[in-house]
């Protein structure tokens, strides 16, 4: 990709660094009065989250990296990959294990999921922020509790474990917020 | 962006401003040093490696276009030559690129000229005039402290700059996190200090760092009792700049050296050259007096005067809405 002067950075733009795609989230000037201007930028690693902050020369220049990120369905998994389609292109890409990493247990088919793209592969998938999965084990002998003090760990399809209230019980549908891996409601039908 | 036309500044502040303007005045009215009005477009730019100018189209016939000053310097320069004596000029300059929380890219200049003054008296000209805006802001103005470039190094840094090496300063910037390509020795002490000697002055104090490397000097006197160092002097309030004085060379041959050595940086590090002034260095081979002077940014003063985190803050509009 392109070779980018750092005077130019701006929030959201994405660089290539050790091979691996970082996305800008700050930028700022240190420049003397007289004297050389430094950019300090603090930037996310796309697939570990890390925060970095780097400062260089205002003159230097670093790499862009190729990445868009779009919306695909999820369709199904093989084993080997994981398979999404463009909601309107219908155009089918297979997403690797390591791309879809931990989120797997989130993925209900049809869902719709934000794909990274760098280089044009998938990189990093990103489910909703709200999945309803089904519970399908649980502890089911304490009853009875109804304060919502206590917890205990449900395991739901997709083998997702999250803790939910003493109350809820096998075979019912939870609203999970995916981000955090926290028990959000019941859904009723 | 739907409301970019609106003014981002209280207009309690613009009146702020205004009253700054007239308390600068007032001063200088009263220590007799005249306000002068100079071109902001010139036929000459600025050669220091490290700012950058607007050009646009020529405005005479000796001249193939036309430079937005980066500071009134020149001009107050042959106003001095030609014996004004004592003057000041308040004015908006303009610096490419310059754009942080603390820049704006067009911004609002004092410059002024003390003749017969060396750079300790102006110092204590600029610690005169700021205790008389801070009153009339009724804000306190506390102690003055003075550093040198050196000293402000060996007590933040515990670095001699005596005997430190390029490397070794490299491998400091390293360690405080720079990350980019190799610096040169002034580069590695700019970023030094900016980010490690800046941030750290006295929070209560205006500072004064002095005898700045002469590698650094821009348009000061090279120190006669240690050529090592120059006449330069920047002014900090909480560890903000807001100002950079020099005790002036006066002697238009070094000058003249200057703007090539400056050039011929620029053009190593695929810049482009600036055309020199050639008017100030014929007025000053006529004489130049002996003087001291010093660059103030107001909307800066301003800011630190209103407690203000962002230079925005001041501004009637920026350069993203102006």
């Amino acid at each position: 990709m392109a070779n980018v002067g750092i005077n130019e950075f701006k929030n959201g733009m994405k660089l290539l660094i050790n091979n691996e795609p970082w996305n800008i989230t700050d930028v700022d000037m240190v420049k003397p009065g007289k004297g050389q201007a430094f950019t300090r930028i603090k930037i996310k690693n796309l697939k570990t989250g890390r925060v970095v902050d780097k400062t260089c020369k205002s003159t230097d220049k670093m790499q862009t990296a190729d990445v868009m990120e779009t919306d695909y369905q999820y369709l199904y998994a093989d084993g080997e990959y994981y398979y999404f389609m463009h909601p309107e292109t219908y155009e089918q890409i297979e997403a690797s294990k390591e791309s879809v990493g931990d989120n797997a247990k989130w993925l209900l088919e049809e869902s719709m999921c934000t794909v990274t793209l760098f280089n044009e592969e998938p990189y990093v998938v990103v489910p909703p922020n709200f999945v309803n999965l089904k519970i399908v084990d649980t502890d089911p002998g304490l009853k009875g509790d109804t304060s919502g003090g206590g917890g205990k760990p449900a395991t739901l399809e997709g083998g997702a474990v999250v803790q939910i209230p003493l109350f809820v019980q096998i075979g019912e549908v939870i609203k999970v917020d995916t981000r955090t891996g926290e028990y959000c409601s019941r859904v009723k039908d | 962006m739907n409301s970019d036309w609106k003014s981002q500044c209280p207009l309690q502040t613009l009146k702020q401003r205004a009253f700054l303007m007239s308390k600068i005045r007032e001063y200088f009215a009263h220590h007799n040093v005249l306000e002068v009005e100079t071109p902001i477009l010139s036929s000459a730019g600025n050669t220091d490696v490290n700012i950058e100018s607007f050009t646009s189209q020529s405005i005479n016939l000796d001249c193939s276009k036309s430079y937005l000053r980066t500071s009134p310097e020149f001009p107050l320069k042959r106003l001095l030559c030609s014996g004004i004596g004592d003057i000041f000029e308040i004015g908006k300059v303009f610096r490419k690129e310059e754009i942080s929380k603390t820049h704006n890219i067009e911004f609002t200049m004092l410059e002024w000229y003390r003749v017969d003054f060396d750079y300790k008296q102006l110092i204590q000209d600029v610690i005169d005039l700021l205790k008389f805006i801070f009153s009339a802001f009724s804000q306190p103005f506390e102690n003055v402290e003075t550093l040198t470039f050196n000293q402000s190094f060996q007590q933040f840094l515990s670095i001699d700059l005596s005997l430190v090496t390029d490397t070794q300063l490299n491998t400091y910037c390293a360690n405080f996190g720079y990350s980019g390509s190799q610096l040169s020795r002034d580069e590695a002490l700019d970023f030094l200090f900016a980010t490690q000697i800046q941030t750290k002055l006295n929070k209560e104090n205006l500072t004064f760092i002095t005898l700045y490397p002469a590698s650094q000097a821009a348009l000061s006197q090279i120190n006669p009792h240690d050529p090592s160092t120059s006449l330069r002097f920047e002014v900090f309030y909480r560890g903000q700049e807001l100002g950079n004085g020099y005790q002036e060379l006066t002697d238009s041959q070094e000058l003249l050296e200057r703007f090539k050595v400056d050039n011929q940086k620029r053009q190593t590090q695929g810049k482009q050259m600036v055309d020199v002034d050639c008017r100030l260095l014929a007025t000053m081979e006529n004489g130049m007096p002996a003087c001291s002077g010093i660059a103030v940014g107001l909307d800066r003063l301003l800011m630190v005067l209103l407690g203000c985190k962002t230079i925005e803050e001041v501004l009637s509009f920026n350069a993203g809405n102006s």
